[in-house]
């Protein structure tokens, strides 16, 4: 696995959105340099452009300021070179799981067939490939949805949440079935999540965002060894990094707050 | 795998299959308590009928329009007329829906047509039939193409309301879906946009048949040489009554009959959906 080489550089980044009354500000100079590889997690509380930033960088939202480049190409719309996973599974609920995995590609084609099989073999669904998506729980269904983006062989997995509605345990199996998946394909991964644990145990970095305007306040490196234990002191060590940097948050946005009375 | 073994599709297979037992030992007991009233209904009309104390002209009784049933069917008149009807209906609806679908999809999927055409459709679609019947008579004559023009015209609307709507209603979030993988625009419509609305068009098509129906009354009614209708107005003229029960009684045996038919289409079709919204 190469982790020298930018994939994806965004620089000078300024998005707002304008609604009837007010134009609001969501993401302010988003400076970001991903390399090939790596697993980066972004944390922060809702509301302050984690969706904005991904969607920005997966082409579907457009009309921001600053330089956001893929590969050192400029990021136009979407494209099968960046995969994303949303909330919801959102499944085609007509498909069964193989097709959904294949969407528009035909499972008749040999090589597309191949791929689907070791994808369901990869995020642990033999057996469920001719079940409709109403059979599935929640954590099977957002699996298939993952095999559906890797079949595109994204150069970058943009997740948003991907996890949020889930369990605590379904969500810990999960996490490891998504560490599994990156261990083996080397793909690089951008996850956005408000689960501290989440964003310890899975990011080679931890990007931490606060709102109103969403600004970059703090970047963690976690060179723990993967598998991580989350009872490790070393783990616990990291989650109290990154609460500190939350505190600091909360500070700023209190004095903001006092500021006005 | 904990979370596999509650879901397996074998243990939803014993559920679907409950699920219809139960249903079909509902419907015996249903079809029995609905039956009732008619039943009554039947035996005081008959005794009325044999007593004389309603004139045969006005309401002929149950065994008299059996008679005239089985007469038509003997002779083969009913089976003869019966096939022209449905033929009639069948192609009005079929040019009806064809065009509900072209026009609806087009409708759809453009906003400069929809803004164009949509709001004189919507217009269009208040008039009631029986008022653009004698236009249409007026414009095509009394042969064929004005009863397969009436017909078409009220097998159109229904289905060209539920293609617009249905089309507009595609799940903006398995849009995003489709623009993130990258779909062609053939496949974003064979993939997405048709089965998306497949529910809401079935549905159209169940309403259009039923309008299409209508419509076949009306334009028999209004003059024809053959059909159900046909029979009817001329047992009028011939004071049968029976034989215009007989009528009354075939459209609405051969109306719920296609609309069973329908359904069971829909069902077959919507697998995906139906399998699991039980409960
Ligand atoms: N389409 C939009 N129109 C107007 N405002 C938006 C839109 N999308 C997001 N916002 C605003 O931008 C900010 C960031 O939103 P979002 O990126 O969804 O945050 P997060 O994902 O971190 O919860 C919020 O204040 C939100 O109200
Ligand atoms: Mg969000």
């Amino acid at each position: 696995m190469s982790t020298s080489s930018s994939l994806l550089n965004i620089q000078g980044l300024d998005k707002s959105f304008q609604t009837e009354q007010q134009s609001v500000q969501a993401l302010r100079q988003i400076e970001l340099d991903v390399k090939e590889g790596e697993f980066v997690t972004v944390i922060g509380p809702s509301g302050c452009g984690k969706s904005t930033l991904l969607r920005i960088i997966a082409g579907l939202d457009t009309g921001y300021e600053g330089s956001v480049k893929l590969g050192g190409q400029p990021i136009t719309g979407p494209g099968i070179d960046k995969g994303f996973i949303f909330q919801e599974p959102r499944l085609f609920p007509w498909l069964t799981v193989e097709k959904n995995i294949a969407a528009d590609l035909s499972l008749r084609d040999k090589d597309v067939r191949r791929r689907v099989d070791e994808l369901i073999e990869l995020v642990k669904l033999k057996g469920f490939e001719q079940a409709y998506p109403k059979a599935l729980s929640g954590g099977m269904a957002q699996r298939v949805a993952i095999a559906r983006a890797l079949l595109r062989n994204p150069r970058i997995l943009l997740l948003d949440e991907p996890f949020g509605a889930l369990d605590a345990f379904t969500r810990a199996h999960m996490q490891e079935v998504l560490l599994d998946i990156w261990e083996r394909n080397g793909t690089t991964m951008i996850l956005v999540t408000h689960d501290i644990d989440e964003a310890v145990f899975l990011g080679n970095r931890i990007i931490i965002l606060k709102p109103r305007p969403g600004e970059i306040r703090g970047r963690v490196t976690v060179d723990l060894p993967y598998p991580r234990k989350k009872s490790s002191a070393g783990f616990q060590e990291f989650r109290y990094k990154v609460l500190n940097e939350f505190e600091r948050i909360d500070e700023l946005a209190f004095g903001e707050a006092g500021a006005g009375i | 795998m904990r979370e596999q073994a509650h879901t397996l599709p074998s243990g939803t297979l014993t559920a679907q299959r409950r699920r219809v037992r139960t249903g079909s030992g509902g419907f015996g007991r249903h079809f029995l308590v609905a039956a009732l009233l008619p039943a009554i209904i039947l035996v005081v009309w008959q005794w009325a009928g044999s007593t004389g104390r309603v004139s045969p002209l006005l309401l002929p009784s149950p065994l008299a329009i059996g008679e005239a049933f089985v007469r038509l069917s003997l002779s083969g008149e009913l089976f003869i007329q019966l096939w022209h009807s449905l033929v009639r209906a069948s192609t009005g609806v079929f040019y009806g829906s064809l065009a509900a679908l072209l026009l609806g999809g087009i409708v759809g999927l453009s906003r400069t047509v929809r803004k164009l055409v949509d709001p004189s459709l919507q217009l269009l679609r208040l008039t009631p039939s029986l008022a653009t019947a004698p236009i249409i008579i007026l414009w095509f004559g009394f042969g064929e193409t004005s009863k397969i023009v009436i017909i078409g015209f009220g097998a159109f609307f229904p289905l060209y309301m539920s293609m617009v709507q249905s089309i507009l209603g595609v799940d903006s979030k398995l849009t995003e879906v489709t623009r993130v993988l990258a779909f062609g625009r053939g496949k974003q419509l064979t993939r997405l946009v048709l089965p998306a609305a497949l529910p809401g068009i079935l549905s159209g098509l169940r309403l259009s048949i039923a309008y299409g129906w209508l419509g076949l009354v009306v334009a028999e009614l209004l003059g024809s040489q053959s059909g159900i209708g046909y029979l009817m107005s001329h047992a009028q003229t011939n004071s049968q009554p029976e034989v215009i029960f007989v009528g009354v009684i075939i459209f609405a045996v051969m109306g719920k009959l296609i609309d069973l038919f329908v359904v069971t289409i829909e069902r077959r079709l919507l697998r995906w959906r139906d399998s699991f919204t039980g409960n």
